[in-house]
């Protein structure tokens, strides 16, 4: 008995490693590149921590237009990388097309569903991290205004607003929550100056805290919130350190999480496809305590977020999905 | 009371949006009155935008950091002079091969040097411009009417919006009432009888496009040093186009530039200030209505009520001395 299991154990390592030996993972970003404090970045770290703790190396590529993303995604594909991984829901095109033409590479994407046989979906419950970031924002303000800033003004972005406004007025009916969106083409996601002014328009209009989900847009929001005295709450990646002490939490996405599991998982050989959800109860989503951002949250805050957190986890409290009937019921 | 305080800052806003714009147009009238087309103002202003956040983050210094941006501008200017007046290239493709090189180079030089993807570092303190209160803009504040105006819209703003509204005069003082200008208007209408005149059409029309650098210079600057901290990829983000079109709409006469460029500046802060806010007996008006407003409006301004904008009559084209 002992020397089968022994044979067992010997055996699944055998297969591990030689498993691990032919994984060829890749991740390619979307436009925003890698270092974007935000989104890509989550990627590129979830992918880098893979590197250090396994040793394989990955192939990565950052797009520089649309037309691209095909091209590379089939370039890659041929080359025989595998998982590769998708950061952003536009590949969804290119991803229908190619996952089709190569079924035995494996692929995931972030951020949007494909319903494709090899392709792993991994989508957030952004509303559920939004709603937790919006409590603490509710009991932050002092004027009872709070406000949102979206990058391009599309449903993936609303999803978050929506969250924010529900966390946000279940502090209190009276609260009052501003939202605008920096336009409705990809520019929108790198526009510091606009971000800036809009931040500036709606502090004019009484919010003192703002949450941005707008990419290299949100830079120009933190700056203008500290330059203002006001909070900004920042998004996807840990951004309390881009203005320390002005940034009341940031909402997290475990982008990096999601992009380390697909590459483990294929290296274990227990890649699955199929859709992932990822919310609060998987450690998908959360809110940023650091060192930077310790001495603004209060101990009612931490308790009021904290009993949020649980609540959604058990199922108390649910969080409205504007993706589910594009409409925001807050 | 509480209108007249929103329309303030939508003012405050509007001044804020149109400085950029002012600078770049300002400067596009300079190159084109001299009969140098500059569809390039987009990649100067990047450039200058990038050089003066890289500098200024390195030195901390905002002085060492506007110098740099004014001198990248310049020098790609000349690279734009060189290509059309020396060579006598197409002005429009020089112009786009500046845009190109520029957005592209910006991204790979900040990820070299910074490794952020192409961002600065961000600024603060020195590194950065400061606003300037006005005198007495604290003890007016409470005044009706007037506290608001001078302490919220004129006063608070940065040095270089001051410096973009002064230079509206300066460049109509220098174009309508200096030799310089007289002849720099005529290098572009007729610079066959410059050149008759004994002065040189070559060395004119390269004192412009310098001056065009410079003024460019400012416009970058001021995105990365005054409205935000730090340089972000693209943060132009078509400014240098709209910019094109307010001179075209201005009819490249200075005033009016001042004023196109207020135009442009208070629809983009109306269209941000309307968002989600319904408006009276409109109801809630579409997000995407509001952006393409300022585009509508210029279109519609230019086909029937502005008449017709008549270039410069030697733009766009090389001189050549001899044929």
């Amino acid at each position: 008995m002992k020397k089968t299991l022994l044979g067992l154990l010997a055996f699944t390592l055998m297969s591990g490693a030689a498993f691990a030996a032919d994984v060829k993972p890749a991740i390619i970003y979307d436009l925003g590149g890698k270092f974007d404090k935000s989104f890509n970045e989550g990627a590129f770290n979830g992918a880098e921590k893979f590197k250090t703790e396994t040793g394989t190396a990955y192939r990565e590529f950052e797009i520089a237009n649309d037309a691209q993303r095909e091209q590379v995604l089939r370039r890659f594909a041929g080359d025989g990388n595998s998982p590769i991984v998708m950061a952003g829901f536009n590949w969804a095109a290119a991803l229908e097309k190619v996952s089709a033409e190569y079924p035995d590479t494996k692929f995931a994407i972030i951020d949007m569903v494909v319903e494709k046989p090899n392709v792993k979906s991994i989508v957030f419950k952004e509303q559920e991290g939004s709603y937790l970031v919006g409590v603490l924002a509710g009991m932050a303000s002092k004027s009872k205004t709070v406000s949102f800033i979206g990058g391009m003004d599309i449903p993936l972005i609303h999803k978050f607003a929506c969250g924010y406004v529900g966390g946000a007025k279940s502090t209190g009916k009276d609260v009052k929550v501003l939202e605008a969106y920096t336009g409705t083409t990809p520019e929108a996601w790198n526009d510091p100056v606009k971000g800036g002014e809009i931040a500036k328009s709606q502090f004019d209009q009484g919010s003192d805290v703002v949450y941005h989900a707008a990419g290299g847009t949100g830079v120009g929001v933190l700056q203008a919130a500290a330059d203002a005295g006001k909070l900004g709450i920042g998004v996807d990646s840990n951004q309390n350190g881009l203005q320390p002490g002005k940034v009341l939490t940031s909402m997290l996405k475990r982008v990096d999480v999601a992009v380390y599991n697909a590459f483990k998982t294929a290296a274990d050989g227990k890649f699955e496809t199929g859709i992932s959800n990822l919310g609060l109860k998987e450690d998908g989503v959360g809110y940023a305590v650091d060192d930077n951002n310790k001495a603004l949250l209060t101990p009612e805050m931490t308790a009021a977020v904290e009993k949020a957190k649980a609540d959604i986890i058990a199922g108390t409290v649910q969080v409205h999905d504007y993706m589910s009937d594009e409409s925001c019921a807050y | 009371m509480d209108f007249f305080l929103s329309l303030v800052a939508i003012l405050e806003s509007t001044i804020r949006l149109s400085v950029p714009l002012l600078f770049a147009a300002l400067a596009g009238l300079f190159t084109e009155r001299a009969g140098v087309f500059d569809i390039g103002l987009e990649g100067k202003m990047l450039g200058a935008a990038f050089a003066a956040g890289a500098v200024a983050a390195v030195t901390g210094s905002v002085w060492l950091g506007l110098a740099a941006g004014i001198l990248v501008s310049v020098a790609l200017s000349l690279v734009h002079g060189y290509a059309a007046i020396t060579q006598r290239g197409s002005q429009i493709v020089s112009g786009v091969a500046i845009n190109f090189i520029v957005a592209g180079a910006t991204v790979i030089l900040g990820e070299a040097w910074f490794r952020q993807g192409g961002r600065t570092p961000a600024l603060s303190g020195s590194a950065r411009f400061q606003t300037i209160d006005l005198p007495f803009a604290d003890a007016l504040r409470g005044v009706p009417i007037i506290g608001p105006i001078y302490s919220e819209l004129l006063s608070g703003h940065f040095l270089l919006t001051y410096l973009a509204f002064a230079m509206v005069p300066l460049t109509w003082w220098v174009l309508y009432r200096t030799r310089f200008g007289l002849r720099l208007r005529a290098v572009g209408e007729n610079p066959g009888a410059v050149d008759t005149a004994g002065i040189s059409v070559v060395w004119m029309r390269y004192r412009a496009v310098i001056c065009c650098g410079i003024l460019t210079g400012f416009a970058g600057a001021y995105l990365s040093l005054a409205m935000t901290a730090g340089f972000v990829k693209g943060m132009t983000a078509g400014k240098g186009y709209i910019a094109l079109a307010a001179l075209i709409f201005a009819k490249w006469r200075p005033v009016n530039v001042m004023f196109a460029c207020l135009l442009f500046g208070f629809l983009d802060a109306l269209s941000i200030r309307l968002q989600g806010n319904p408006l009276p007996l409109i109801g809630q008006v579409p997000v995407q209505f509001m952006q393409a407003l300022p585009y509508l409006l210029t279109v519609i301004l230019l086909a029937g009520f502005i008449g017709k904008a008549i270039p410069p009559k030697a733009g766009g084209v090389p001189y050549v001395k001899e044929r």
